[in-house]
């Protein structure tokens, strides 16, 4: 099959990929969820890119987004609670030509997997994080996730949740060597898009916060937002993400922001009266882990074994 | 003689001392040696260089240390005690023997911690550093007097020596080089060729500036001449005929580590733990010389974790860890299991439960590996016995985690993990290393877990395999590894996984049988008690005992024939380091005694009354102790007919 490129000229290509090839199985998420325009975007995502469908990897823990690598047509790790992190920094260790994408949630990354959440962020290693983030514990049924806004009737806390939710920009910000830190909301598809391709074309962690519709736990908190717009706040800027000209008008708030500067991240992601969209950190230069773990690579099999030789020898009497 | 050169002029790092050869010297078969200080005083680094010393002269020898659980724990006092043991002999060295023939004291307070853990016996030789009769402190010079009293009052043959002021001659701080001072002390002592003594001492610090060598050099010397000239005692030790065979010396994690990078893993993935952070400290350093690279990750999950992504990637890899952190890891072995990841994860077990003896040895970790999981979770589980299988180990595991989809434990001990022992040095081949990983189009037509249904067996496609896309469930799953919780596909799956146990025990030869092939008593062990219980077992054949033993590589699955030996023996008892109820005790009855691990698992797996003795006291085994359970239960017996 073929492609134009942008330049006009032709590129034949051996191999030509539809959405039909990352998709897997029929997804079983319930109707209005918003996990079903996310795995729409990451199809996108992969087909405008024509990625190998063999070299990608989707990666989860457990709960409602966690079943994501069943409805990707590529390589696919459904592993424990909280731990998608660092089997996906194990797959990237010694595997550079994999690309590494994680599906996770607010319980499976801010709760039960937090300690590799904070260090997955610091490896940096080439991997996109997407954080579904519905503010509830959904496969088990209504229970009360870091997220969950404040006095929300759960089925752990029927009185009402007690604490203020957690913010997780704040908390991914303030990890050191963070490179790439977006949030967006799962039902503007052209910045959704837009989102994770920015996330994916990152050299580096990518995180992605998406604040997600969970029409039978969680309904009111996205359709305020939906009705009323208002508490979001775009974020635009030449190396943010890309506005698409449509959804320019749909937001009255509009900030010029440095993705650059990470103060003014800090004060954007601080302020829970305005959601904001859009790129909110990006550091190109940051350290990156896999570049040190995928050391001695290439050796080959005589040099492994003077290697050896000379480990032994050191032990020789 | 100390070559007095001028010392200012750059000189080659190994300088020459011309040594006055010792008198005549008393021949010994063997002799155990102590050498406890405090901690920080490098008495632990001074063993092992006699022990390469002598294993460099063709003796036999086994290192043990005694390690305090703190840092820095106070000064001179019993708890603190910090050193080590080394058995060297004419034969093959096994285990750390019963109480030591001579110890070297730096001062007396550690000395009467080891009096107080049976150390030592009548007629044991004590140098003890004589520094402490003059010290400032009236009460520390009380304390020196007293203890001088009741060491002698013990039976034990007391010599003090001058360590610390025959250092300072040499060197303002003795703190650090006074360990050198006593190697050239056993090196008189022993009759040890001094010039290997300088050669080891210029290895050890060839990363360090060459005042630093040549200031322990001097200092080796120094200890040399002043043993000959002031400790009466000159012994010799003969090694074995020379052979042709060139020999290693080295502990079991130093050979966990060289044997992961002869296994060709490219990747370790660990969390620091007690006792087998060693074998990642060793990689750290050595690693990349077959291009490997040691991942110190945030916790014990993500360790496994991380090395379970870069199996399930194609690169099969390892983490190493003890007790406690297979606790933590039991999730993940489990996932493992469940989704047919090759892995190699090697346990150094310390004393339990909890955080338990950390730098104590057990062997409590058994029935945990083989069940520690929710569920049916089969798995191999390998326990090499000596430091040579430490070694080897690895890349059996390696290819049998490749081989049969699946993790593969490892369990070592405390008492491997430091203990060093010569053996013969490997000839490493390519042909150990993991092949290229396979990234050639894979067949659609065959499944993720396309079991054989006779044996379990599969092939795996690797990420990067065209046409091999599949997603890897935890959860029950199907030949197409689709989520399935029907009532076929997880009976299914649980066959197909525990019948590749089975597949690998019909690959598997019965074990040797050290001893008679059948007699009164059997006794089995598996794990570092090797060479304890063997020579246990000899002495009791020597005096004419009925008694054979055996010990077990494979703890999952088991080798084969084992009902068969076991009836060809009156009686049958393991020996191990982990608890059991001592049959004696205070309601301990048969219905209610609990038995040591491997003991239970083979009652259930032979059905036979097979017995058990085990201790978890944290130390390893000593012969003599060994020797007199065995005649106790053999005499048992012969008494009963």
């Amino acid at each position: 099959m073929f492609g134009i490129k942008s330049d006009w000229s032709l590129e034949v290509k051996d191999r030509y990929f539809t959405l039909d090839d990352y998709c897997g199985v029929e997804p079983r998420w319930c109707t209005g969820c918003g996990d079903l325009g996310i795995l729409t975007a990451m199809h996108k995502v992969c087909r405008e890119a024509q990625l190998l469908p063999e070299k990608i990897v989707s990666v989860s823990g457990i709960g409602c987004s966690s079943r994501l690598p069943h409805y990707m047509g590529t390589y696919g790790f459904h592993g424990l609670h909280g731990r998608a992190l660092p089997v996906a920094c194990g797959i990237k260790s010694r595997r550079p030509d994999l690309d590494v994408w994680v599906a996770t949630g607010d319980g499976d990354c801010f709760s039960i997997g937090a300690a590799h959440w904070v260090h997955a962020l610091r490896y940096n290693m080439d991997i996109t994080i997407i954080v579904f983030d519905n503010g509830i514990y959904g496969l088990t049924k209504k229970q009360t996730s870091p997220t969950t806004p404040e006095e929300y009737l759960t089925n752990t806390h029927p009185g009402g949740s007690l604490l203020p939710p957690l913010n997780p920009l704040t908390v991914t910000l303030g990890v050191t060597n963070v490179s790439f830190v977006a949030q967006m909301v799962d039902w503007n598809p052209p910045l959704l898009y837009e989102t994770l391709k920015a996330a994916h074309d990152h050299k580096g962690t990518s995180f992605v916060r998406i604040i997600q519709r969970c029409p039978v736990y969680m309904e009111q908190r996205s359709l305020d937002l939906q009705n009323d717009p208002a508490d979001l706040l775009l974020l635009k800027h030449d190396d943010g993400i890309p506005v698409p000209d449509t959804v320019q008008k749909m937001f009255k708030n509009q900030l010029e922001h440095n993705p650059y500067d990470l103060g003014a991240a800090f004060t954007v992601a601080a302020n829970t009266e305005k959601i904001p969209l859009g790129l909110l950190y990006r550091n190109p230069n940051a350290r990156r882990y896999d570049e040190m773990t995928r050391r001695g690579l290439n050796m080959t099999d005589e040099e492994r074994l003077k290697g050896l030789n000379e480990a032994l020898d050191k032990f020789a009497v | 003689m100390l070559n007095q050169t001028d010392l200012t002029t750059p000189q080659p790092a190994s300088l020459s001392y011309e040594f006055v050869p010792g008198g005549e010297a008393e021949p010994l078969d063997e002799h155990i040696v102590e050498i406890v200080s405090d901690s920080g005083e490098g008495a632990q680094k001074c063993g092992q260089l006699f022990g390469a010393i002598s294993a460099q002269m063709g003796n036999g020898v086994w290192t043990v240390e005694i390690i305090p659980a703190e840092i820095q724990p106070p000064a001179r006092t019993p708890e603190g005690a910090s050193g080590i043991r080394v058995r060297v002999g004419s034969r093959l060295m096994t285990n750390m023997g019963n109480e030591a023939d001579l110890v070297i004291a730096f001062n007396e307070q550690v000395l009467l911690s080891r009096i107080a853990a049976g150390a030592y016996k009548e007629g044991t030789i004590v140098l003890l550093d004589d520094m402490w009769a003059s010290d400032p402190l009236e009460e520390i010079r009380e304390a020196y007097a007293s203890a001088l009293e009741y060491i002698k009052s013990r039976g034990l043959i007391l010599h003090e020596v001058s360590i610390q002021q025959e250092c300072l001659k040499v060197i303002p701080d003795p703190l650090k080089g006074k360990n050198m001072f006593v190697l050239g002390m056993l090196c008189h002592i022993y009759n040890r060729d001094p010039q290997k003594g300088l050669a080891e001492i210029g290895k050890i610090f060839r990363r360090k500036k060459e005042s630093v060598i040549r200031s322990n050099q001097e200092l080796f010397a120094v200890g040399y001449d002043y043993a000959r000239e002031n400790v009466d005692y000159h012994f010799d030790i003969a090694g074995k005929a020379a052979t042709d065979k060139p020999m290693v010396v080295m502990n079991g994690n130093q050979a966990i580590g060289l044997g992961v990078m002869a296994s060709g893993m490219e990747l370790v993935s660990m969390y620091p733990i007690t006792p087998a952070t060693s074998a990642s400290h060793f990689l750290a350093d050595d690693f990349n010389l077959t291009g490997g690279f040691v991942h110190q990750a945030e916790d014990e999950i993500a360790a496994i974790g991380f090395a379970i992504g870069a199996s399930y990637a194609g690169k099969t890899a390892c983490t190493i860890t003890s007790g406690p952190g297979i606790a933590l890891k039991t999730e993940m072995i489990g996932l493992a299991v469940m989704a047919e990841i090759p892995l190699v994860i090697i346990d150094v077990q310390r004393g339990g439960p909890s955080t338990g003896l950390p730098t104590k040895v057990e062997q409590g970790d058994l029935l945990a590996s083989l069940y520690g999981a929710p569920g049916d979770s089969p798995k191999v589980i390998l326990a090499p016995a000596t430091i040579s299988e430490c070694f080897h180990f690895v890349t059996l595991a390696r290819r049998l985690a490749e081989s049969f989809r699946t993790p593969v434990l490892v369990l070592t001990d405390a008492n491997l993990a430091t203990g060093m022992q010569p053996f013969e040095r490997p000839e490493c081949d390519a042909e150990w290393f993991a092949p290229p990983i396979d990234q050639s189009d894979w067949d659609e037509s065959v499944a993720a877990f396309d079991w054989h249904d006779e044996t379990g067996l599969s092939a795996r496609p690797i990420p990067g395999m065209r046409g091999g896309e599949y997603v890897l469930t935890g959860l029950a799953h199907n030949r197409r590894s689709k989520i399935a919780y029907d009532m076929v596909s997880n009976q299914m799956g649980c066959d197909m996984r525990s019948r590749k146990l089975a597949a690998l025990a019909q690959t598997l030869i019965s074990p040797e049988i050290h001893g008679d092939q059948e007699g009164d008593l059997l006794v089995i062990g598996w794990g570092s008690t090797l060479g304890t219980i063997e020579e246990a077992v000899d002495n009791l054949r020597a005096t004419g005992k009925r008694v054979s033993s055996l010990h077990l590589r494979f703890i999952s699955p088991l080798e084969p024939g084992l009902h068969d030996i076991c009836t060809r023996f009156k009686k049958v008892m393991t020996i191990e380091m982990n608890y059991s109820d001592d049959p004696a005790a205070s309601l301990i009855s048969k219905e209610t005694r609990r038995y040591a691990q491997l003991a239970q698992v083979l009652r259930a797996h032979t059905l036979l009354d097979i017995d058990c003795w085990s201790v978890v006291q944290g130390q390893p085994l000593q012969p003599g102790n060994v020797t007199a359970i065995i005649k106790e239960r053999i005499d048992a017996i012969a008494g009963a007919k």
